[in-house]
């Protein structure tokens, strides 16, 4: 064989492969092909049967009863207020103590173990948390016994079986996850642009105000979105440390009540719309501010 | 123009040291700069250099010594009390502000009047010629650009001081060389008492007043460019200065302030830059403009042409000894790859050094 063979004619232009390569498509592109499948499985298909389900009423009726039945009656539909009464504080309140500790943490050089420490409670689970919860804030608990034995109170404090249970559960569960996402956004920012404002004259207020905070604020939209997701399906520790009955009645007790006990899967299909309907409906929200704010690369570098 | 800057007289650093840890990265270093003075900073990196810088501007506390201006002492106050301004390497423009409210960030810090920063903002705007970029956020900038705002941002809020962390470093050849002048000609306007950071010597010697050469932490040699350049106090100074060859050999002998190497054999002879004695080893350092073809027997060494580069006016080659000692040196006449031939320098041109102390100074 000839170790150099005439070149051919160039008679065609690009083959299909290279115009499909041009446009995106190459080899590359079938790795999400397992990930489609995976969202389509779990996620599309339970959705959409879901969906469907909710407009088949058990009792009979027309399509649109259970979304009714949900509205007229006010055990149910106060859940949708309890919930946000718990989401929202508990977010904003885990936002609010991630930010100054991110900022201390961003400094520090032994962060790993600090973050160990702190993302801990993700892995110890909801219910490990509430179990302790109740051991430790309960009317027998550590707490109300060092608490009387100083003789601060004379009766122990009530702070389980009621919303404040629920709230302590889901700060020690939810705030993990809001700090980490709060620290890489805030070391994802150029120090060198704080220096250049203390440079400038900006006391530390004023480089948090007027340089962090505005580059920080789409990174926190997303952080609140995230994070209130996360609070507002708050299952066990509403059962377990709350009051289910009555201020803890969240969204998805109603909906694990409709579908378990009283077997009437199409209602719970029904309340688990609302439930996906109400988060979107915050989320949007939130993330439209967004557009308020600079959204581009947090460093200072020739871009 | 209004822009007033460097109120004071000296700005004096009185042995500034700075640790990190065991390592010093800065020893005893003690410089005074007078107003109106373009400093620059010259040395390799991790010579010190943007440490001293830093210090100066309050960004790393120093572990001793102390800074003053004029009769107050500086390096106790937090940088945003210090104001001096300074351009960073990566600029570190604040990417959500637009160039007016970038060059204004400083003086609305201050709380200074809206009136008074507009018309402040539109000088240094005119300044740094970016006017009709007003409104562009950094990202819309090209480097140079982004340059310019950074210079405007540091000095409209009229500093003692103005300090430039190796500003040019990020832009290509032709931008350096563009920045340069525009440096040079606002320097020229402002009379900003400077001090620049650079390991471009090439950059130092054109911009400066003054050059200080620092490494591992310690001042090496101080003075104007032409001091520098053509009489370096030390082998590694004159190494950065670029005098690119470097001969190695013995002391044969003295004769004034001339000493006569033995290198491989060869005799050659230069200006004694620094004691040396007979018998001790040494080192002949030249320029490559002043290594040229000659006569054999003049002050040189024989050598093998390696290379040779046309370089339009003249040729630029390089060659080696039959001891393995490299050189680059010019021609007026192309010379053959291969062929031998002799390098000569004048003995006035030639500077020769004592072998420097292996490891810190």
């Amino acid at each position: 064989m000839d170790a150099v063979a005439p070149a051919p004619a160039v008679e065609h232009g690009p083959s299909l492969r290279q115009r499909m390569a041009a446009r995106g498509f190459d080899a590359v592109t079938l790795l999400i092909v397992p990930a489609a499948i995976f969202t389509l499985l779990l996620f599309v298909y339970p959705f959409a049967f879901g969906f469907v389900l909710s407009f088949e009423p058990k009792a009979g009726g027309d399509w649109l009863a259970n979304y009714r039945r949900f509205f007229s009656d006010p055990f149910l539909y106060k859940t949708i207020a309890n919930t946000l009464w718990l989401a929202i504080p508990v977010t904003l309140l885990n936002l609010l103590l991630a930010v100054p500790i991110a900022f201390r943490v961003r400094l520090m050089r032994r962060q790993r173990l600090l973050t160990t420490i702190l993302v801990l409670p993700i892995t110890l689970g909801t219910v490990l948390v509430a179990e302790g919860l109740l051991n430790y804030l309960g009317p027998q608990g550590w707490f109300n016994r060092t608490l009387l034995t100083f003789g601060l109170i004379s009766q122990p404090l009530k702070l389980v079986h009621n919303y404040w249970g629920v709230f302590a559960s889901l700060v020690i569960t939810g705030f993990p996850f809001t700090f980490l996402l709060t620290l890489s956004y805030v070391t994802g920012i150029d120090p060198a642009l704080e220096q250049a404002a203390a440079t400038l004259g900006a006391s530390a207020w004023q480089r948090f105000r007027h340089v962090y905070l505005p580059l920080l604020m789409p990174g926190f939209a997303i952080t609140f979105c995230l994070s209130f997701v996360q609070a507002f399906s708050v299952f066990p520790s509403a059962v377990l440390l709350g009051e289910p009955a009555g201020v803890t009645r969240v969204i998805s007790i109603a909906a694990a009540t409709a579908a378990f006990e009283e077997y009437d899967y199409s209602m719970a299909a029904a309340i688990a719309m609302i439930m996906g309907f109400v988060q979107l409906a915050i989320v949007v929200a939130v993330l439209a501010s967004r557009g308020l704010f600079y959204r581009g690369p947090a460093s200072g570098a020739k871009g | 123009m209004t822009i007033a800057l460097s109120q004071f007289d000296e700005v004096r650093l009185d042995r500034v040291s700075r640790d990190f840890g065991a390592l010093n990265a800065l020893r005893d270093v003690s410089l005074s700069i007078r107003r109106g003075e373009f400093i620059a900073l010259l040395g390799p990196s991790g010579c010190g250099k943007s440490t001293t810088l830093n210090c100066i501007a309050g960004l790393l506390p120093v572990t001793g010594g102390a800074i003053w201006l004029d009769k107050s002492r500086v390096d106790t106050l937090r940088p945003e009390e210090r104001g001096f301004g300074m351009v960073f390497q990566n600029y570190a423009l604040f990417p959500h502000l637009n160039v007016r409210q970038n060059i204004g960030f400083g003086l609305k810090m201050r709380g200074r009047p809206k009136a008074e920063i507009d018309r402040k903002v539109d000088e240094a705007l005119n300044l740094v010629r970016l006017r009709g970029q007003e409104n562009k956020l950094p990202g819309q900038l090209s480097g140079g650009q982004q340059q310019r705002v950074a210079i405007a941002r540091a000095i409209v809020i009229e500093p003692p001081l103005v300090l430039m962390d190796e500003p040019l470093s990020n832009l290509d050849a032709k931008l350096r060389l563009e920045m340069r002048a525009e440096i040079r000609r606002i320097h020229n306007e402002l009379g900003a008492t400077t001090i620049y950071v650079t390991h471009d010597q090439d950059e130092a010697l054109s911009l400066a007043d003054r050059i200080v050469v620092l490494r591992d932490g310690v001042i090496r040699q101080v003075g104007t460019p032409k001091e520098l350049y053509e009489a370096p106090a030390h082998f590694d100074v004159a190494d950065f200065m670029g005098f690119r060859n470097k001969l190695k050999g013995q002391v044969v002998a003295l004769e004034g302030d001339r000493a006569v190497l033995d290198v491989e054999g060869a005799r050659i002879s230069g200006v004694a830059r620094e004691r040396v004695t007979v018998g001790s080893t040494a080192y002949a350092a030249i320029r490559s403009d002043d290594l040229v073809v000659g006569e054999a027997g003049s002050n040189g060494i024989a050598a093998t042409v390696d290379t040779i580069e046309y370089r339009g006016r003249e040729f630029v080659g390089t060659a080696h000894s039959a001891g393995g000692l490299d050189f680059v040196f010019r021609s007026h006449h192309p010379v053959e790859p291969g062929s031998k031939i002799h390098l000569q320098a004048d003995d006035e041109r030639v500077l020769v050094f004592a072998e420097p102390v292996q490891g810190r100074h």
